[in-house]
Order: structure tokens, then C-alpha cells, then sequence
């Protein structure tokens, strides 16, 4: 009975599991100590003072991260918008017909944003909005808005052109053979088929633009701080866990955004 | 004529696709692509005496990438500072992409030989750092590495240290930084690669008498290579214009050519000096991505 | 005449692609289809079958010809402005509507009252038996169930023309043979025209009024089943549908002699004047096996044991291979071994005269 034979399996591969193992420990550990030490009551981020929601309260009244915050979300949501509407526009131009002239142009275009290194396109972008500014006078948010809208097209684009490739052609043929014509079509059939990519795009857009750095330090006109760039002003002084906070709210809403991102996804039909 | 309204009804479609996508065209030119034509022509300027430019042609900035005027005898010299920038940044990034397939490859290895159901939980479990803001990765890994920080309390409590080393500040601190905030980037392509291999191929492998290291070098990594070369191309492209992880961690000393360009557009003052880096950082991505095409397109012809 | 025509299609050609790129998948194919008729489309597959529909149905637009319905030239009709539905191969059943939203959609569409929209999606629930599943998901629904939806739908409209595109396909035998018969009875009550395309040609025989074979993208015969079977129009029409045996001859006016110069005789109402080098076909139940001597003199080559028949494969003198097909014995023996020398009768009356 004590003799058994240990089973061979196919898949193993000696020593795989264990640098996976220490992979997601890599990943994690900090990303766990960050948030623990969001709940210090220590002033020092090296000494652990006990528990306390005190840094989340500081960071609560902060007017500065107040002001970000809501600028994040303006920005944020108006990108998210504007990106998924042209976005949704453009995988209906680009996906289930048949190939046409300029088709890797537009793919092209749509998915630049992920070629171009950032901090290229950020400096890009200060040099022409820097003119634009210095002609109109005009400094407001629009610029951020822009770019950022910009830089989430290809994120927006790319699940919802999965989700309008993954359906099955002949429904839309269905549809018109049902005496439907081409706005009922669209609003009965491919709309609400596509919907889930739609919102999936918005989100991963909304997620997108809530985290961009480096464009937005370089458009943002002064006193324009969104969350993340008001985070890397605050780590060029004393480190406070203020920042540690913010960065779990973040982290949480991250969080939030993708595992609602993952069920629409996921359940597909 | 039928034919003739078969040709309209074709160039109608097209005309719609067209039309479709011009919003998204126009948002891109002007917000991301059109600017880039800018900076090219910026790059053959004269700087500007305090920022900005001269409106006049110049090719001095694509001189001072490598080359500098000594201000007082006008000798011509290599820009050493430049070039030890550039090297840095090459140097970390292909390590960057060393370290990144080392714990990568085994990671995205045992995600796709989990069972269906486990699969998507270890999956997310590496997409949620995938999409966590990178200025807080960042932020989360330079806790770890600080003097006080828990690396050098480890080291010390298990007695390989009796002061904490400096780690922060350093291209070790910058290189970990990297490697940690782009591995998965790494799994990711690897994943989708080892999710399609056909595990058959391995039973044939052990069935023809190779051993377990036989199998990975002889099959396995030979089949999963173009997901490899995908992870490789993900890693390395933002690892050379890396901005926020080597000024968070770089301390300011140790720049990257992304930093390096910041720079000419701050302190500097260089607007066409940061102008023909940014190009040339283009350039360099470009060919990456150009190289990738090439190998992907003839190692799967199929797609 | 021309008012029991549901749909006709005249010279309608159709061709993808440009230049040398260019494939014609519809060669200039005309036909009459009646009102009230159960019509089939048979061929292999690429034969052109589906083209011809998808031009009925408006997905397709020729490149020349036209497309009636009831008199009228449909051919620049878009297909939401046809009263002809189809029943899609895949079915095509929306997903993100429930089993009465997908049978209301075109009623629905043509701006139909509420009130109406129900009753009628409530009598077609009945019709085809789905009246438990009303709320149900589509994909929920095992395939047979999804059939059923897919007909409901596209009779709810009361369509002129019922389009079906190899709509059993994708179900296993036994539930191919009900929904057959269940076809058959929604065609009969209904009254609707249908026109069914399928590569199944026992499918086809026992459905369908009249058959258009199709190959290559050309109408090679149409007929009732029995006239298809029993007197095929050329080799291919005789070789898809059944098995056929063929075998090259020169025809007179007493018969056919074979390449070895053996004769046999025909009758004069299948040769009908016609004489020259021909093709005899006959079905390997026509065939007869006598002892040798008798007949003309074969080969057998070996025999294959199917349960009720015996398939014997046989050789001529000149190579010729033959297939006969003869009720098994009592006791499953096999009459013949392998490389018995054996006769042959080919029955005068049953032999067709196929022109190459």
C-alpha cells in the first residue's frame, strides 16, 4: 500500500511553479504594503503605528486633492465618453464588412497611440498646445480633455471591435429580412449585441485616462493637478502616507472598474 | 444597369466605413499623431534663449545628440553624457526584458496549465497590477526598496546585512522598478502563446525519449517563441521611453532618455535638442515594432 | 400562366470579384418556382444553390438578370422591402431577445399593432409546439427547439415565399427526420411557397414537389423527384442523386454494344431515335446476376455485406466496374466468392441513355 508511483504529469516542469509563485509574490507584496501602511497612524511611512483611517481623513480634506480628484473625474469621464462614441463609430466602419481600400490606414491611426512612446507623444503635444495657448489665451481644460481622449481611442476600440467581430454575421441579414431597415437594425439588433463591448471600451478608457501621467504633465496648464500628477509633485518631498491613501482609493476603484470589466466580458451571450 | 448599381451599392459601403471612422481619424490627428509632425520639424530649429524656439533652420540639435561644441576653443568632442544616457537606457532595457521573461515565461506557464475554471482567477490576478495606475506600482515598489523599507529589514533580520544596503537611486532600483511594473506585459503575450500550444506535442516528445529539459528547449519554447518575441517587443518598447519609473526611482541622477528629454524641455531649455531625441526614440520603437511585424509574420504566415 | 408563379428568376448571373479574380457563382439561371410548391435546390456544395437564394431573398444583388416575385421585378428591392423570409442556415436567432421577441421581430418592424404582434406570435408558439419556451432565452434552446424558432419567425410575417437555407444541417438524424416531416406539415398548412436548398438528395426526394439540380453554378434539371430519379437529364444529375452505374457504348437503333463488342438490347422508347457514342446508366438494384454463360459475362470482384442488400462489385471484359445491389440471403451467406465468373442482365426498359 505505501508503494504508490507518483503520477507523471505532462505539464510539470521542475522549478515553474515555484518562480510563479515567486512572480505573484513580486507583484503583490508591495502592492499589499502600500495599502497596509495607507492604515498607519504613524506620521513616518517606516514605522507602523497601529491602525487608523487618519491619512484617509487628511487626504478627505485636502483641497489640493480635492480639486484633483474632481479634475481626474471631469477628465476622466469626459474622455471616456467622447473616445467610446468614436471608437464605437469606427470598429462599425472597420469590423464585418469586407476589406476596403485604407483599412490598415485606419487600424493604423486607431492603434498609433500604443506604438508611440508616451513621453514622445507628451512632448508633442506641449509644443503645439503651448502655441495654441499662447494664440487664444485659452488654458483650460479642453487640452487634457483632448489628449487624453485621444490616447483612449485604441483601448475603447479594441473590445468593442472583439465583441461586434465575435457576432455572428447573419443576424443583421436576419434582421433586414425581417422588414427591418438599416437605423431599426442598428438600434434593435447591433446596438444592444454590442452593447457590453461599449461599456467594457468606456471603462477600460474611464481606467485609462484616471492613470496617465506623463501627458498630463506635460499639457496641464498650472494649477491643473490631476490626482496621479498631484502624487508625483508629492513624491519629490517628504513621502507622507497621505499618498499611500490616495493611491488605495485609486487602487480600489482600479479594482472596482475591472472586475465589472472582466463579468461583461466574460459572459459572453 | 444591375452591375453599375452593384458598384454604387460597393462604393456606398465603403464610403460609410469611411465616413465612420473619420471621427476617430480627426480625434487622433489632432490629439495624438499631427503633433508628432510638429515635433519633427521642431527638431531642425535653433533653441530659443530661454524656452521655446527661433524660427530658423538648424541642424544643431541633431548634432548635440552625439557631438559637443566646446563653448570657448569650438573643439568637437563626443557628448559623453549623452552617450552614457543612451547606453543606460538600452543597457536597462534589455535587461528589463530579461528579467521580465525569466519570471514571466514560468508565470504564464502555469497560469495556462491551470484548470479552465483556476485559469481566469490567476489570470485576473495578473491583470490587476496590469492596470493599476503605474505611478503607485512605482510608488509601491520604491517602499519596498528603501533604506527602511521591508528588502533591507528582510536582509538584515535573516543576517546577510548589518546596515541596509542603497538601493534606491540606483539603475538596480530602476531596473527592479521596471521589471516589476512591465512583468506583466510579459505574461500577458506568453499566456495567449502557451493557452494555444497543443500539449499532445509534449506527450510525443516524452513518448520519443526526451527529458523534461529536452521538452521545453526542443518544443516547447520553440512553439510558444512568437508569444515570447511579443512579450519581449511589450517590455522593451515602453522600458526605452520609460519616464515615471526612472525619475521615481532614478532619483534624478540616474535618467533615462525619456527623463533626458523631459529635461531639455525644463531646465535644459533645448526645446529642438528634446525635439530630435524624441525623435530618434521614435525611430528606434519603430524599428522594434517594424522587426516584430517581420519575425511574427514569418514565423505564423497564417496569422 | 404567369399568376401561379410565385418566383421566377430570369438570366440571373452573379459573379465576385474583379478581373481574373472574378468567380462566377451563378451562370445566367432561370427558373419558374409556383405558388404553394414545395421547391428544392439540390447540388454539392459551391454549386451556386445559396447564391440563387440570397439573390431571392435581396442579401445578394445580381450582376445581371432579374428576380420576380408575383409578377413583379424585385431585383432592386432591398430585403426588408420583400415579403419573403428566410430561415438561416445558422438560424440566426437574436440573442439578446426571448423566444416570442424573436417571432414578433418582423411583424414588429412592418409597424404591426401590439395587439396583433402577440396573437400572432402566440399562434406561430403553437404551431411549431413552442408555447412553454415563450420566455425562454434563444440559447438556452437545444438546436431542434432553435429550428423551430427560426420557421416561427420567419412565418410570423406571413411571407409569399419561404426561404430555407439547409436549415437540418446542423441537426442529428433522427431529429432531421422529424423536423422533415414537420416542414412538410407547416408547408401543407400554411400554404406558403417554400423554396429549400440542401445537398442531402434524400432529403430532397422526400420533401419536394419539384427539384432544381444545380451544379457549378448552372440549373442542370428540374422535375418531380420520381422523374429526377428514374430519368436523369445528364451523368451528373444521374450520379448525385442515387448511385448510377455507368457504362460507355455505341448506340443503334436495336441497342448498344459495348467497347468488346458484346450487345445488349434497349428499348426503343428510352432510345427514342437516338444513336452515336453514349453513356448507359443503370442503378445497382437493376441490375441482375445470373449464373455464367448467361447474359454478358462479368467478373466479381468482391462484395460488400450492408444487412438487408448485398453491394456486389463487378468487372466487365474491358474493366468497366459495375455495382449491383441484391437482397442478402436468408442465412447471410454470400452467393458468390470473390473471382467467380458470373452473367449479367441489364433489363431492356430501365436503361437510361445519357449524351455526353
Amino acid at each position: 500500500m505505501a508503494n504508490r508511483i507518483k503520477p507523471f504529469s505532462i505539464t510539470r516542469l521542475p522549478g515553474f511553479t515555484a518562480i510563479a509563485m515567486t512572480a505573484f509574490a513580486i507583484l503583490y507584496v508591495p502592492i499589499f504594503t502600500l495599502v497596509i501602511y495607507s492604515f498607519n497612524g504613524s506620521q513616518s511611512v517606516a514605522i507602523w503605528g497601529g491602525f487608523s483611517l487618519e491619512w484617509y481623513a487628511v487626504a478627505w480634506q485636502n483641497t489640493q486633492v480635492q480639486e484633483a480628484t474632481i479634475r481626474s473625474l471631469i477628465i476622466a469621464a469626459s474622455a471616456a465618453v467622447i473616445a467610446t462614441t468614436v471608437a464605437t463609430m469606427a470598429a462599425l466602419g472597420t469590423t464585418r464588412t469586407a476589406q476596403f481600400k485604407g483599412q490598415t490606414l485606419i487600424y493604423v491611426m486607431i492603434n498609433q497611440p500604443l506604438m508611440v512612446p508616451e513621453i514622445v507623444t507628451a512632448v508633442a503635444l506641449l509644443i503645439v498646445f503651448a502655441v495654441i495657448k499662447v494664440a487664444t489665451g485659452y488654458t483650460g481644460l479642453a487640452y487634457l480633455i483632448l489628449a487624453h481622449s485621444a490616447f483612449c481611442v485604441p483601448f475603447a476600440y479594441l473590445p468593442i471591435r472583439a465583441r461586434l467581430e465575435g457576432m455572428d454575421l447573419s443576424l443583421e441579414v436576419a434582421a433586414a429580412d425581417l422588414y427591418a431597415n438599416r437605423w431599426q437594425t442598428f438600434r434593435r439588433v447591433t446596438l444592444p449585441l454590442a452593447l457590453p463591448g461599449i461599456i467594457a471600451g468606456s471603462m477600460l478608457a474611464f481606467v485609462i485616462s484616471l492613470d496617465d501621467v506623463i501627458i498630463t504633465e506635460f499639457v496641464k496648464s498650472a494649477g491643473q493637478d490631476t490626482l496621479p500628477t498631484y502624487m508625483l509633485g508629492q513624491l519629490r518631498r517628504v513621502v507622507t502616507p497621505e499618498v499611500n491613501a490616495i493611491s488605495t482609493a485609486l487602487l480600489g476603484l482600479t479594482i472596482l472598474l475591472l472586475t465589472a470589466f472582466f463579468l461583461l466580458t466574460r459572459t459572453r451571450d | 444597369m444591375p452591375s453599375s448599381s452593384e458598384d454604387l451599392a460597393e462604393t456606398a459601403r465603403v464610403r460609410r466605413n469611411w465616413l465612420l471612422s473619420t471621427p476617430a481619424l480627426v480625434l487622433l490627428a489632432l490629439g495624438a499623431a499631427g503633433p508628432l509632425l510638429i515635433v519633427a520639424v521642431y527638431s531642425f530649429l535653433e533653441a530659443g534663449e530661454y524656452s521655446g524656439v527661433e524660427w530658423r533652420f538648424s541642424l544643431d540639435a541633431w548634432f548635440q545628440i552625439l557631438f559637443h561644441r566646446d563653448i570657448f576653443d569650438d573643439t568637437i568632442s563626443l557628448a559623453d553624457a549623452h552617450l552614457t544616457i543612451f547606453w543606460r537606457s538600452v543597457k536597462l532595457s534589455l535587461l528589463t526584458t530579461i528579467a521580465t521573461f525569466i519570471f514571466g515565461f514560468p508565470t504564464a506557464y502555469f497560469i495556462a496549465t491551470r484548470a479552465p475554471k483556476q485559469r481566469a482567477l490567476w489570470l485576473f490576478l495578473i491583470t490587476i497590477p496590469f492596470w493599476t495606475n503605474l505611478l503607485i506600482r512605482t510608488f509601491a515598489i520604491m517602499e519596498v526598496l528603501r533604506n527602511q523599507g521591508i528588502l533591507n529589514t528582510l536582509l538584515m533580520k535573516i543576517g546577510l546585512i548589518t546596515t541596509p544596503i542603497q538601493i534606491l537611486y540606483t539603475d538596480t532600483a530602476v531596473l527592479i522598478g521596471m521589471a516589476y511594473v512591465y512583468l506583466p506585459l510579459m505574461v500577458l503575450p506568453m499566456y495567449a502563446a502557451i493557452d494555444r500550444f497543443d500539449f499532445r506535442l509534449v506527450e510525443a516528445g516524452y513518448d520519443l525519449y526526451a527529458s523534461r529539459w529536452q521538452v521545453l528547449r526542443r518544443v516547447i519554447l520553440p512553439i510558444v517563441k512568437p508569444g515570447a518575441i511579443a512579450g519581449s517587443i511589450l517590455v522593451f518598447v515602453p522600458s526605452l521611453g520609460a519616464y515615471v519609473t526612472p525619475r521615481v526611482l532614478g532619483g534624478g541622477k540616474n535618467m533615462m532618455i525619456g527623463n533626458f528629454i523631459d529635461l531639455q524641455f525644463g531646465q535644459g531649455r533645448n526645446w529642438p535638442l528634446g525635439a530630435a531625441l524624441s525623435m530618434v526614440l521614435l525611430v528606434i520603437v519603430g524599428a522594434a515594432l517594424l522587426a516584430y511585424v517581420r519575425v511574427s509574420t514569418k514565423e505564423n504566415p497564417h496569422g | 400562366m404567369t399568376d401561379t408563379i410565385a418566383v421566377e428568376a430570369k438570366s440571373a448571373r452573379k459573379t465576385y470579384g474583379q478581373g481574373t479574380e472574378a468567380v462566377t457563382a451563378l451562370k445566367d439561371v432561370s427558373v419558374q418556382i409556383s405558388k404553394g410548391e414545395f421547391f428544392t435546390l439540390l447540388g454539392p456544395s459551391g454549386c451556386g444553390k445559396t447564391t440563387l437564394l440570397r439573390l431571392i431573398a435581396g442579401f445578394e444583388t445580381p450582376t445581371s438578370g432579374e428576380i420576380w416575385l408575383d409578377g413583379k421585378d424585385i431585383s432592386a428591392d432591398p430585403p426588408n422591402k420583400r415579403p419573403i423570409n428566410t430561415v438561416f442556415q445558422s438560424y440566426a436567432l437574436f440573442p439578446h431577445l426571448t423566444v416570442a421577441q424573436n417571432i414578433g421581430f418582423g411583424l414588429e418592424m412592418l409597424g404591426r399593432p401590439r395587439k396583433e404582434v402577440a396573437e400572432t406570435t402566440a399562434e406561430m408558439l403553437a404551431l411549431v409546439r413552442m408555447e412553454s419556451l415563450a420566455g425562454r432565452r434563444t440559447a438556452q434552446l437545444s438546436g431542434g427547439q432553435q429550428q423551430r424558432v427560426a420557421l416561427a419567425r420567419a412565418l410570423a410575417p406571413r411571407p409569399k415565399v419561404l426561404l430555407l437555407d439547409e436549415p437540418l444541417s446542423a441537426l442529428d438524424l433522427k431529429l432531421r427526420k422529424e423536423m422533415q416531416s414537420e416542414l412538410k406539415r407547416l408547408q401543407t398548412e400554411t400554404g406558403i411557397t417554400f423554396i429549400f436548398v440542401t445537398h442531402d438528395q434524400e432529403e430532397a426526394l422526400t420533401m419536394s414537389d419539384r427539384i432544381g439540380v444545380m451544379s457549378a453554378g448552372n440549373i442542370l434539371q428540374i422535375g418531380a423527384p420520381r422523374d429526377i430519379y428514374t430519368s436523369p437529364a445528364n451523368r451528373f444529375v444521374a450520379d448525385f442523386i442515387g448511385e448510377t452505374n455507368f457504362i460507355d457504348a455505341t448506340v443503334d437503333a436495336t441497342g448498344a454494344t459495348l467497347s468488346g463488342g458484346q450487345h445488349i438490347d434497349i428499348a426503343p422508347q428510352r432510345i427514342a431515335g437516338r444513336s452515336g457514342k453514349m453513356t448507359l446508366a443503370l442503378r445497382p438494384e437493376q441490375l441482375r446476376i445470373v449464373p455464367a454463360g448467361h447474359g454478358l459475362p462479368a467478373t466479381l470482384t468482391h462484395s460488400v455485406y450492408f444487412g438487408t442488400d448485398i453491394h456486389c462489385h463487378l468487372a466487365l471484359p474491358d474493366g468497366t466496374e459495375l455495382v449491383a445491389r441484391m437482397q442478402a440471403a436468408a442465412d447471410g451467406s454470400a452467393a458468390y466468392t470473390p473471382g467467380t465468373q458470373v452473367g449479367l442482365i441489364l433489363p431492356p426498359d430501365a436503361i437510361q441513355l445519357l449524351e455526353d
